[in-house]
């Protein structure tokens, strides 16, 4: 493919190999640890569900337990696959047990690992069939009701009331969206569990819940039929539960996932440690569900400027597509991140913007890109805002972006009310259909404005990708080389839900759900 | 369809500017003209029209016209319209608190602490609460700053702490107590069903019973924070949309000079 804003291949190809490098560094850290939050994932894998008589979800109750006792080294298959060979009760049956006191696996005698994986094995074929049956049936959603063109409209509701949600959801459904997500409570990312059954009540969101997405899940099919496109919803595999959410979202027949421990750690401030570990096993999860993740890198440039910082987007997601291939996720299902930030005032700040826009779609050619729309400079003047995301508009489709995140002209005011959803959606739509082969029909200048602009990105980029590969991953967020923000490596949120994996620890779901994809 | 443009209405009010007697101004004095949207939940069709035109009239607004309208969803409808506000204020009893500061740029502030109070001014900001969004307190502190305006961090005569998002008050009043802060900056983004003002008063309450709120200078901002706001909650200052790190160290500095004296 020849490139038309005059990308050198070579000097990509180099990035990507550095970008290898600090991706094979982490994974190397990963492959020794979990977490709190990956144990708690197994048990849901397993089948617990379900809260206690003090509200505590099963799956805590049940770590929490193990943790107690000194024996979470070893993980939870270890523990309650021996229990269920020596007792024959169900990891589910077998939770309410140890919860209530009734049983004490310390006292049980020990099988060996192939007894123990042999034991387990009904219940892990069912979570597979589980979200094997889900992925299947979207794909026969999509084979026999169809989709809406690229790029994907993505709205979001933000009621606090699943109900109100399913509302506002169908209606922009009805106006032309093609993805709804459901923006989280705020602070919901950093609660160490997930809340239980349908919820009403919520802060600039709702609660990602097991129960909402089921019922979000089932009106969107419903208003699917009706307009004749498969709605997809999304939500937020970050914070830390981030596994745990990927699988509730991989049962539920989620549909796309922001799924970025570098989000986390730069904008949550989660240690960096537990959310690179739960990260992995979460998108080991979205791939084996046929989940599109989103990655954040559009947030570096609400607090970096994105003129001078776009260098450190194009690093990011380079690291993150390297990530998530380890992972085990196709191309397709890399939802990449980047934004629309420039100042308006900038002289040709479209250009660059759209530059840059081409540039990310010729390094990704397969990835579902995902566009972020003007946050930072919405002013409040909704009638200039409204302008900001027609241009946003523009560059989506002269460049082929995968997904767009719709702009709203009251961004900065208020969630959105049913009429800047509907207006926005109008905008778009609008824009993509009257511009719509505008890519085709233009080039642009050789040296000139645009073609300049991406080599010195790929320049800056290749060159902090090479010092990040000098000094890894953990010191180059500790030294705050990703949007101005600096995190230490045994600072943040969740650290001491991460161990060192011991001796008898075993996750057969990874080498299952990287194997098998069809 | 429109009564701009080619208006043939009578415009036989007075068109003089009357202070006593403000009212909306659309291309003629006093013609009192406002332009509306909004959604009312019925479907679309005669009926919808004319529900609008008598919400508007409820408003106080003459001539209504409805311009647009649309349903956006089955029981939905969206309208643009425009009327002739019937209300006057008087622009002459207006009194609104406002911050008592003039602002500085960043040289004259920092020569101002060097010239008035000769030695660093500490801050300490934070986004409060369960609020994630740092936008706002990395606006005024954050070196780089915003539209133009340098940051807190950048100016030599401030020591400047960034706590960051999510902080709760308990552990924003700790880290102030340990600085010496002689300032608190509190971000207040998200502001659904009110859960901003119940976390400032909660910090002003929890300042009091510890006996330091007389000790530093409180300031909070936000898109929809207002100085008279912040006084009410017991603030000493509030700064809201287009006011930048210029205007909340200019009044800090200031501020802080002004209880030195009076000592």
């Amino acid at each position: 493919m020849k490139s038309k804003v005059g990308l050198d291949f070579a000097e990509v190809k180099r990035a990507r190999i550095a970008a290898k490098e600090i991706a094979i560094q982490v994974q190397h850290f990963v492959d020794g640890y979990s977490t709190v939050a990956v144990e708690r994932t197994l048990c849901r894998l397993l089948g617990i569900d379900g809260v206690d008589s003090n509200g505590v979800p099963m799956p805590n109750a049940v770590v929490e337990y193990l943790e107690r006792n000194g024996r979470l080294d070893n993980g939870v298959i270890y523990h309650l696959g021996n229990a269920v060979k020596e007792t024959g009760l169900t990891p589910q049956e077998l939770a309410e047990k140890i919860v209530c006191g009734e049983l004490d696996i310390e006292t049980l005698p020990v099988w060996s690992k192939e007894e123990i994986l042999e034991a387990l094995k009904p219940h892990v074929d069912a979570a597979i069939n589980r979200i094997k049956e889900r992925r299947q049936r979207r794909e026969e959603f999509l084979k026999t009701i169809g989709e809406g063109t690229k790029p994907y409209l993505y709205v979001i509701v933000a009621t606090g009331n699943i109900y109100e949600d399913v509302i506002q959801a169908q209606a922009a459904a009805r106006q032309g969206a093609d993805i709804i997500a459901v923006i989280r409570t705020t602070g919901q990312s950093l609660l160490d569990y997930v809340p239980y059954g349908a919820t009403t009540e919520g802060f600039g969101g709702t609660f990602a819940t097991q129960e909402n997405f089921r019922i979000m899940r089932a009106a969107l099919d419903e208003v699917g039929q009706e307009v004749g496109r498969y709605i997809r919803l999304c939500n937020y595999c970050s914070g830390l539960c981030m596994p745990e959410i990927a699988v509730m979202g991989a049962f539920e027949g989620l549909d796309v996932m922001l799924n970025d421990a570098l989000y986390g750690i730069l904008f949550r401030d989660i240690n960096m440690q537990r959310t690179l570990v739960d990260q992995y096993f979460s998108r080991v999860i979205n791939g084996f569900a046929g989940v599109i993740i989103n990655t954040g890198e559009d947030n570096y440039l609400t607090t970096a400027d994105a003129f001078e910082e776009a260098h450190t987007v194009l690093a990011s997601d380079l690291i993150n597509e390297q990530l998530a291939a380890m992972a085990g996720l196709p191309a397709e299902q890399m939802g990449l991140g980047h934004a629309f930030e420039m100042d308006p005032e900038l002289e040709n700040g479209f250009l660059y913007e759209l530059a840059q826009a081409q540039m990310t779609r010729e390094i990704f050619p397969n990835a579902t890109l995902k566009y972020m729309p003007p946050t930072k400079f919405m002013t409040g003047n909704i009638f200039r805002g409204h302008i900001q995301d027609a241009l946003f508009n523009q560059i989506a489709i002269w460049t082929g972006q995968g997904i767009q995140l719709l702009g709203m002209m009251t961004e900065a005011i208020h969630t959105p009310f049913m009429s800047d959803r509907a207006l926005s959606i109008e905008n778009a739509k609008y824009i993509f259909n009257n511009m719509r082969s505008i890519g085709d029909e233009v080039e642009f200048k050789e040296g000139g404005l645009v073609q300049t602009r991406v080599k010195t990105v790929v320049a800056n980029t290749n060159e902090l990708l090479q010092k990040i590969q000098k000094v890894g991953l953990f010191s180059a967020l500790e030294q705050g080389m990703f949007a101005d923000v600096k995190r230490p490596k045994n600072g943040g949120k969740g650290l001491a839900g991460v161990f060192p994996k011991g001796r008898e620890y075993m996750n057969p779901f990874i080498e299952i759900m990287k194997g098998d994809k069809k | 369809m429109s009564g701009g443009l080619y208006s043939m209405e009578d415009k036989d009010f007075d068109k003089t500017l009357d202070p006593q007697n403000v009212k909306p101004y659309g291309d003629t004095g006093n013609d009192g003209k406002i332009q509306l949207s909004f959604t009312l939940p019925v479907p679309a069709g005669a009926e919808a029209v004319e529900a609008a035109k008598l919400l508007i009239k409820k408003m106080g607004l003459e001539n209504p016209q409805v311009v647009y309208h649309k349903e956006l969803t089955p029981g939905f409808t969206f309208f643009n319209c425009y009327g002739a506000c019937t209300h006057t204020v008087d622009y002459t009893q207006i009194h609104v608190p406002k911050v008592e500061s003039t602002t500085m740029d960043m040289p004259q502030t920092d020569n101002y602490i060097k010239e008035n109070l000769g030695r660093k001014i500490v801050v300490v900001g934070a986004s409060t609460g369960t609020d994630a969004h740092t936008v706002g307190i990395d606006a005024i502190m954050n070196m780089k700053g915003y539209a133009g305006h340098y940051g807190i961090e950048r100016y030599e005569m401030f020591e400047a702490y960034n706590l960051g998002s999510q902080v709760l008050n308990e552990d924003f009043i700790a880290k102030a107590v340990e600085l010496k802060a002689d300032a608190l900056l509190v971000s207040q983004t998200v502001t659904q069903k009110d859960v901003h003002i119940q976390n400032m008063t909660e910090l002003v309450e929890m300042l009091e019973a510890e006996g330091l709120r007389d000790k530093v200078i409180l300031c909070c901002g936000g898109p929809r924070i207002t100085h008279e706001l912040a006084k009410e909650l017991g603030y000493d200052a509030g700064f809201g949309m287009g006011t930048y790190a210029d205007d909340v160290a200019s009044f800090v500095a200031q501020e802080l000079v002004r209880r030195n004296e009076n000592k």
